[in-house]
This record gives structure tokens, sequence and C-alpha cells, in this order.
């Protein structure tokens, strides 16, 4: 399959790439990884009349640790990020990059290109939203620095501008008796997960100080799960409390039924998948090294 | 390869770029070993310059759309599919296809492998697969069951033989060990 024709033109920096922008306008896309973008340009579901390709522009691919934060270069590789004993700190972040699709998939597409597709059923999107994750912008003028609540507005709408990209992803390292998981349920390895769950918690002995819960491909967005937090904030983690969450867990969720299953499958689904993830995030945070990976049907 | 691209067009489709004719690029590409440098449209698929470009049709085209990895080559030693990357992208790098897997008339340890073990049916994927098992043994001489199966979770072979398959990855481990 073809993508319909376009210019093609290599940035060979970012702020050369922030003008080519500018100035091809908006029929003008950006490249990074294009393990989303090529497939849709395939399909002609995205006829981009320019690509601007980030690929060749050098010091966008690294994994920093500052100030309690790691900071991603946006064109770091799922599997830099897989292979990554920084990253693997925080090990929620080692759960989603080693689980994206496949090896194939994981050494091209890129946690910036994630996040700025905003695909609903990717998988950053979800992690990220359940510890403290900030986006840097490069714009022409300015870089803006958004968290990551505000910059995912919708399936496929983010918060850039069309003269904008991501140059940066920056996660605060989360405080001491932390723990946290991330499973999804997925037909095979290099599909969408049917649905998925990221858990990031902080205990105090078996008392669940604080907790954040996202859902994942079973909305437009990935989804917070505040109900589902509540009935776990504060408490100690019992049977009841978890069946509590679960049941939130399951209200909260908006999935749409399609070939992968439907609304009551994928709410059932994700009420389980965010059981586990509380499950493993608990043995985590207590300092359990847990070794997890996402359930293939 | 311009007539076939005006076959599969689509008539409603607007037109690119107003006035413009699409520029084509000039790439410069080590295969197999071999420096390739020549101009192509910024469209054409890695997979399709290997194939119609360079004619090394060992590189499959199954599914076209990131899923099976019958694609599968290795660029700068990483495993990618060849479907979801444009040729311009490829430019200075170094791509290993099935067909240079073979040294001076002997099979890889990896091909011998898959033909010893019968780890292939139709035959389809099979490129795909080696591909896939040349980044896993490359990096990890002693890959764990888990390993093998997490390397080639990217491939589908549609005769579902992957118990062979499987096999044939872990027989190649053993006869690369020292190599």
């Amino acid at each position: 399959m073809y993508p319909r024709a376009f210019h093609y033109h290599r940035a060979s920096s970012l702020k050369e790439a922030v003008a080519m922008l500018s100035q091809l306008g908006d029929d003008a896309k950006l490249l990074a990884g294009g393990q989303s973008l090529i497939p849709l340009m395939k399909l002609r579901f995205a006829n981009p009349q320019h690509l601007v390709d980030l690929n060749f522009v050098p010091g966008t691919s690294y994994i920093k640790e500052e100030g309690g934060a790691l900071r991603f270069g946006a064109l770091t590789r799922h599997a830099e990020i897989e292979n990554s004993a920084t990253a693997a700190k925080i090990p929620i972040l080692h759960d989603c990059a080693a689980g994206i699709a496949d090896v194939q998939v994981r050494n091209r597409g890129t946690i910036g290109g994630s996040l700025a597709e905003a695909d609903p059923s990717g998988d950053w999107a979800v992690v990220l939203m359940t510890l403290s994750t900030e986006v840097c912008c490069l714009g022409a003028k300015k870089t803006r620095t958004v968290p990551l609540s505000d910059f995912i507005k919708d399936a496929y709408t983010t918060a850039l501008a069309h003269d904008e990209l991501v140059s940066e992803v920056v996660v605060k390292a989360p405080p001491k008796g932390s723990g946290g998981a991330y499973i999804a349920f997925k037909r095979s390895a290099p599909v969408y997960p049917t649905a998925s769950a990221a858990v990031q918690l902080i205990m105090d002995g078996d008392v669940c100080k604080d907790v954040v819960i996202a859902l994942g491909c079973v909305g437009l967005t990935a989804i917070k799960a505040k109900d589902a937090e509540a009935a776990l904030r504060g408490q100690r983690i019992t049977d009841k409390a978890l069946s509590a969450a679960m049941e939130a867990a399951r209200a909260a969720a908006d999935p749409q039924s399609d070939m992968r299953g439907s609304t009551d499958y994928k709410r059932a689904l994700v009420g389980a998948l965010v059981k586990r993830a509380i499950e493993v995030a608990m043995r985590r945070a207590h300092g359990e090294q847990v070794e997890v990976g996402h359930i293939y049907a | 390869m311009p007539k076939k691209l005006a076959k599969g067009k689509k008539a409603a489709e607007p037109k690119p770029a107003a006035n413009a004719a699409i520029e084509e690029i000039p790439i410069s590409v080590q295969v197999n070993g071999k420096p390739h440098s020549l101009s192509v449209e910024p469209r054409t698929l890695l997979v399709e310059f290997l194939r119609e470009n360079l004619d090394l049709t060992g590189t499959h085209v199954g599914c076209d759309t990131t899923y099976c990895g019958a694609c599968t080559v290795v660029m700068n030693g990483a495993a990618v599919k060849s479907c979801t990357m444009f040729a311009v992208q490829a430019d200075g790098a170094e791509i290993l296809t099935v067909e240079g897997l073979e040294k001076d008339g002997q099979l890889h340890p990896i091909q011998k492998a898959f033909g010893d073990s019968y780890g292939l049916q139709c035959g389809y994927c099979t490129p795909g697969l080696m591909l896939s098992a040349f980044q896993l043994l490359s990096r990890n001489r002693q890959p764990s069951e888990k390993d093998i199966r997490k390397a080639i979770a990217g491939n589908t072979c549609r005769c579902t033989g992957y118990q062979n398959i499987f096999k044939a990855i872990e027989s190649a481990a053993q006869n690369m060990k020292g190599v």
C-alpha cells in the first residue's frame, strides 16, 4: 500500500523542524518513529502533504536522571527505555516500554511520538498519567512545559500548536514507599491492548497513603479512575477495598464495543486488570522485585 | 514504479501540493554489505525499495499493516518492519536482508537450523523470522525460552508452525556458540 505522495523534509535540528512546520503550515506533519503515522498514511487516514523527518536530528534520544526526575529525549525509542537500568528505577516505565507491540516496533517507536500522536490505544499516556509527567513543547518563540493531564485533549488531539513539537518528556521520580504496575490484556503482541490498567501508589505499612489509577483503551483518552482511587486512599487494602476499587474502575470505563470485545466484556476486563495491577504495585511498594508482563489471550 | 502508483491511486483524492512535483530524494544505503546510491520517491517504503529497486525479493510483504513481521529486516543491528519505514529514512544505514545471511555459499547457522528443525512450512514468514532471530542471537547467545518467545512475538506464522520455529532458534543458538 502506498501513502499519498508527499514532500519530504529532513530536519537537522529541532529548531529547524519547528521553522519548517511554521513555513509549511497545517499540511505538514512530523515523522518520529512512524509506527502509528506510517500505517495511518498507508491506509490513507492521514494524508499530509509534507513530512518533516526528525530521525536525523542528533541528540534527541537519551534518558537522564536529573534533580529527582527522569528526562527522556523525545525520540528515545521504546526499546532503549526497555533496556535502560535508569528507566527501570521506576518499574512501571519498564512494564510499559517492554510491553509495547513487538521487538520491531519498539526498535522504531518513540516516547515523544506516542504522546504527540495521542492514539486512544497508546500505552505511554496511560502509564505516564499515573506519575508526575511534564511534556516540553518547543515552539518558534518559546518552549513551554505542559503537564501531561493538560497535554492530551482528546483522541489524536493534543495541546501542541501546529508549529510546536515535543522535545522532551520529564517524569518525576515517585517518593519512597511507592510502587507501580502496568498490565494490559492483548490478543497478541503486535496489536493494541483490549484494555489496560496502570496503578501507582504509596504505601505506609498496609495503608495506602495515595494512589493514582489510569485505564487504557476504554475511552477516547486514558481515563483516570478517581472513584477507584478514593476507594483505596487512606485505607488498608483489604479484599473489600479492592472490590470497591474494581467496581469503581468498571464504572469509570467508557469502552466502545468492537472486534476486541463488547462494552460489558471490556468493563469486566479492566476491573480485573486494575486488581492485578494494584496487587503488583503493593508488592513493589514493599520493596519486592516483581516481574510482570501483559496477559495474552 | 510510477505506473504502479497510478494504478493504486483513488480518483477522488486531492492532488499533492498544488503546483510542485514530488522531488525524488537521493539516498545511500549498504545492503548486505553492498553500497547502493539512488534516488527514491519519498513515499517509497523500505520493503518496496528492497524488492523493486534492488530486486531483493526475499523480504516479503505480508499484512502490510505492521502486524505480521514478514517484512522484517535488520537495520543498524535492530530488527525493523520494512513496510513501516520509508526508504528515505534508511539513508546512511546498514541493512541486512535474508539474502545477506549466507556467506560464501555457506548457509548462516540460523538458516541451517531452520532447515534442520523443519522450522518452516509454506516459508512465507521465514525470512522475517530468521532476521528477528538474528537480532536476538547477535545480542544474546544464551537466550531463555522466554527470550526466544519474546523475540519472535512480532512475527506471525500463518501455518502456525511455531514449535519448530522455536526449536530452530534454540538449536541455532547452540550452533552459534563460540562463533
